[in-house]
């Protein structure tokens, strides 16, 4: 039963932390995504794990036998693990069905054993037809489905994927990602998946653990870490978002152009003077007047500007008095011209208080 | 880098050491490296610089400088040779840039064809080329003249080879390749767009030539100065087939002088200008290549569309086949008729055919084989060992598996800067005189070879090693491949096209190579081009036109061998 953790893991290049004290439990089984932008560190802690890079302190270990730690590692080669590079890695010199044999002939698997596997995980990635092509035959989406074949078939403890989708192009990138998913219901091998792109590491994930300067920010359930974000930059990276910052006075928050009452927000909140909040473009409706704010708090106010992309609008909203404006998004239906009078409807139970 | 530290205490969870209290092999192999490149490499050129400064006593002394300057012939020929090499560089430019333009941007007929011309100019050997143009434009008797006088009924001929202009004429012709195939590339990365660009903007077709094309390539062009003007100057076989007779000393020829004298000192001291002039040179193109304006051209090309010349393209090709006629067709023809010739002297007639001569070399003479074998066999030696050294560094720096590797390969690319006559000498001063005396031995002209020939193998091996991406060894080792697993399954098999080309690239010149081996060679390890140029100071054309032949059939075959199995183009790229 493979946990894997981290204790307080870093990685110094020269004077600069590429890992910076990141502690981390991955679960039996669990798909979790690292996520953030680039050189946050997350592809140097994959390798890490893989054990392509020693840490300068701290830990790994797999089921409580320390794998990874500034006195040595174990090499990749003796880990188990298997691992989606990001450049796919398909050895050119080989076919489809050599490429996936490869990891059974190192773990010297009977030829005929091992011919059965191949050819049953190539019919699970659908590439079966194509078991004796040569890599370069085949297109970008094939050749994904080659690595993951490859990676999975000789069972590994943990699969690590680096941002195996980058390479692909909208469509390929929408589709592999229900494929990543669908595999992991069926196997359910531990996996740890780096990636960029907040879409994908919400669609394929348990947990999403997103990194930001070598550290961790916050570790939750995709839905979670979307409505309930801890800190700015997880609010700010994963989906828009607007931030408004509230001024205590006399029970309640005094913002920019608007009021609300403290005991109107969902939690208690924090202790400070002023607090900033996080509020989806997504949680904000804009009504004709207060009457269809539909009990929510009205703020008057006007648009001032508006996009329209086809799934819906976006509009920018500056309430009466207001210096700053709010991104909020509505159904196509919903239309009001640039420089018309409007109310905002806003829920505070909506607006996360960040730390 | 590999961690090798040892283990604490071992704790209920024992980290596994990459080498548990272990001995640090990194160190050693690289210690192993470093020693063979000091003595195949360092050794040579430090006991070069020592032997011009260190007097008969054994203390320190400028006296070699003094006298080997002292005189204003000495002078005069580092001033000659300079002028040569300009006048080389110059004339390939003139020979180069045309074609080169004719065949990547234009629908002139027969590019391919004169693209393998441009490659069979340069594979002949200089000193073949040479005695071709000797037989061809000697004072009176070469072919050229006889044909000048027999039509316009003059008594004397009009070219002269024996000259400076015949050096140049007869450098030229060998080494423009180097500017041929540095245009070709540049042009072949400007894409039509970048002219298009200028064309919607008003420029018409001479002034996008002026302004926007010929400014992208003009650093690649000036790059090929430099390389043929390097080369002209550490030529030593046709200064000495032509400059000797023509009063017209250069540097190779005087350290020659030097070194018959048996004054290992003077030449020493004689050839420091020329390794300088060399840096300084190469730092300067290396300057030049690496400019901003430069990386345009470094850029993805995008299409390129063929410049139709009319009528014009009939004129080009008249140039080229003109330019392959001189270079190629016109030497290669005098030297397989004086093969099969009594006397090359009497011209294509019936009664003069013979294959005496042919005979003679296969089977009486005594040396003639032993040279053909042995350059085979050192060309083949001198190859695989520049190359396995070459990808074993290569390998080690760009996977950082020692400390300093770059010192390795700084030093693999170190024998670029110095010309081959130069290297013999040091070589020569290192390991002629006891306790080593390996002065005639097989042993020291294969080592010489090497060194010589290393930087073009570690440019390809380096090259190689890049064009494999490390996630493909790793993904050997994540699941379960040791790294000589990576190597042997994925490394190798992958380098091996690549491995073969650079394999000929070096085979090639080595089995050509003279100016390495002439002071190098004695009775028991003389390999065919020093014997080739032996019969030419002796004026034996006909003999000689036969070893030059079975040289050119040798690498020829090899070079086909390498169209066969690594595509056409492999020597016509940049390296």
């Amino acid at each position: 039963m493979p946990v894997v953790h981290l204790k307080g893991l870093t990685r110094r290049f020269g004077s600069f932390a590429a890992v910076d004290n990141v502690d981390l439990e991955i679960r039996d089984g669990e798909f979790l995504s690292l996520l953030g932008p680039s050189g946050c560190g997350k592809t140097t802690t994959l390798r890490m794990i893989a054990g392509f890079i020693d840490p300068t302190s701290g830990t790994i270990d797999v089921d409580g036998r320390v794998l990874s730690s500034p006195q040595g590692s174990l090499p990749p080669e003796k880990r188990g693990m298997s691992m989606i590079f990001q450049s796919y890695a398909i050895w050119p010199n080989m076919t489809v069905a050599e490429n996936v044999g490869f990891g059974l002939e190192i773990r010297k698997v009977p030829r005929e054993e091992a011919r059965r596997q191949v050819a049953d995980v190539l019919d699970v990635v659908k590439m079966g037809h194509l078991a004796d092509r040569y890599p370069a035959e085949l297109s970008g989406g094939q050749q994904q489905r080659v690595a993951l074949a490859r990676a999975i078939v000789v069972r590994p403890a943990v699969l690590l994927l680096d941002e195996p989708l980058s390479n692909l192009d909208a469509n390929l990138r929408e589709e592999m990602r229900f494929e990543i998913r669908r595999l992991h219901e069926q196997i359910r091998i531990t996996t740890v998946y780096v990636t960029h792109d907040q879409a994908e590491a919400m669609a394929t994930s348990d947990r999403i653990a997103v990194m930001n300067k070598g550290r961790i920010e916050q570790v939750d359930a995709p839905y979670v870490v979307y409505t309930r974000p801890k800190t700015r930059f997880v609010a700010g990276f994963i989906g828009r978002t607007n931030f408004v910052t509230g001024r205590r006075e006399a029970g309640a928050l005094r913002f920019d152009g608007f009021v609300i009452p403290a005991e109107r927000f969902a939690g208690a909140l924090p202790p400070s003077d002023e607090i900033t909040f996080s509020v989806r473009p997504q949680s904000l409706r804009i009504a004709r007047d207060s009457a269809s704010a539909n009990g929510h708090l009205p703020i008057a106010g006007r648009v001032v500007d508006r996009t329209f992309l086809g799934e819906h609008w976006d509009y920018t909203f500056r309430p009466a008095g207001a210096v700053g404006d709010l991104k909020v998004s509505a159904p196509p239906s919903e239309v009001f011209e640039v420089g018309s009078h409007a109310v905002l409807a806003l829920d505070p139970t909506q607006m996360v208080a960040l730390d | 880098m590999t961690a090798t530290t040892t283990v604490g205490e071992p704790v209920a969870s024992a980290p596994v050491g990459r080498s548990p209290r272990g001995f640090d092999w990194s160190m050693l192999v690289w210690a192993l490296f470093a020693t063979i490149l000091i003595v195949i490499v360092v050794n040579p050129i430090f006991r070069l610089i020592w032997e011009s400064v260190v007097s008969e006593g054994g203390g320190l002394t400028l006296d070699n400088y003094v006298r080997a300057y002292g005189r204003p012939r000495y002078w005069q020929a580092l001033v000659n040779t300079v002028v040569m090499g300009a006048g080389t560089a110059l004339l390939s430019a003139l020979l180069a840039v045309p074609l080169a333009w004719a065949c990547v941007r234009t629908d002139m007929p027969g590019r391919g064809f004169i693209k393998l011309c441009v490659l069979a100019a340069f594979i002949i050997p200089p000193y073949l080329a040479a005695v071709g143009w000797v037989l061809l434009a000697g004072p009176n008797s070469g072919w050229l003249n006889r044909a000048w006088m027999w039509a316009t009924g003059s008594s004397q001929g009009i070219f002269n080879i024996y000259s400076l202009s015949g050096l140049i004429v007869i450098m030229g012709l060998h080494l423009f390749f180097f500017i041929f195939v540095f245009t070709s590339s540049a042009l072949e990365l400007v894409s039509s767009e970048m002219e298009d660009a200028a064309n919607v903007l008003g420029a018409g077709p001479v002034t996008t030539a002026f302004r926007i094309t010929l400014p992208l390539i003009m650093p690649a062009i000036l790059g090929g100065l430099i390389i043929i003007f390097l080369q002209s100057i550490a030529l030593f076989a046709v200064p000495a087939i032509i400059a000797i007779p023509a009063r017209y000393p250069v540097v190779t020829t005087q350290l020659t002088e030097f070194f018959s004298n048996n004054r290992v000192d003077l030449a020493a001291a004689y050839s420091l200008p020329l390794l300088l002039i060399t840096m300084a040179m190469l730092g300067i193109q290396r300057w030049l290549l690496a400019r901003k304006g430069f990386s345009v051209v470094g850029g993805k090309g995008g299409e390129r569309r063929i410049v139709r010349l009319g009528p014009w393209r009939w004129v080009m090709f008249g140039y080229a086949l003109l330019v392959a006629a001189l270079s190629v067709f016109m030497p290669l023809v005098v030297l397989v008729q004086a093969a099969f010739s009594k006397a090359w002297g009497r011209g294509f007639a019936l009664d003069n055919l013979t294959l005496r001569h042919i005979n003679f070399i296969l089977f009486e003479h005594q040396g003639a084989v032993p040279a053909l074998v042995r350059s085979i066999v050192y060309a083949s030696i001198a190859a695989f060992a520049a190359l396995t050294l070459a990808l074993v560094i290569a390998y080690m720096v760009k996977r950082n598996l020692v400390r300093g590797g770059q010192a390795l390969a700084f030093l693999c690319m170190a024998p670029f800067v110095i010309p081959g006559i130069i290297l013999a000498i040091g070589f020569y001063a290192a390991y002629a005189p006891p306790p080593l005396a390996l002065a005639g031995t097989a042993m020291i002209i294969v080592v010489a070879f090497t060194t010589r020939l290393l930087p073009i193998a570690y440019q390809n091996s380096s090259a190689g090693i890049t064009s494999i991406h490390i996630e493909m060894e790793e993904a050997v080792r994540i699941l379960g491949g040791g790294r000589f697993t990576a190597i042997r399954r994925v490394v190798a098999p992958l380098l091996k096209r690549s491995l073969v080309g650079a394999w000929i690239l070096i085979f090639v010149p080595a089995c050509q190579e003279l100016s390495t081996a002439i002071f190098l060679s004695g009775p028991n390890n003389r390999v065919l081009s020093v014997l080739i140029f032996d019969f030419s100071e002796e004026g034996r054309f006909e003999q000689l036109a036969v070893l030059g032949g079975l040289l050119l059939i040798i690498t020829v075959i090899i070079v086909a061998i390498g169209f066969r199995i690594v595509g056409r183009d492999f020597m016509l790229r940049r390296q």
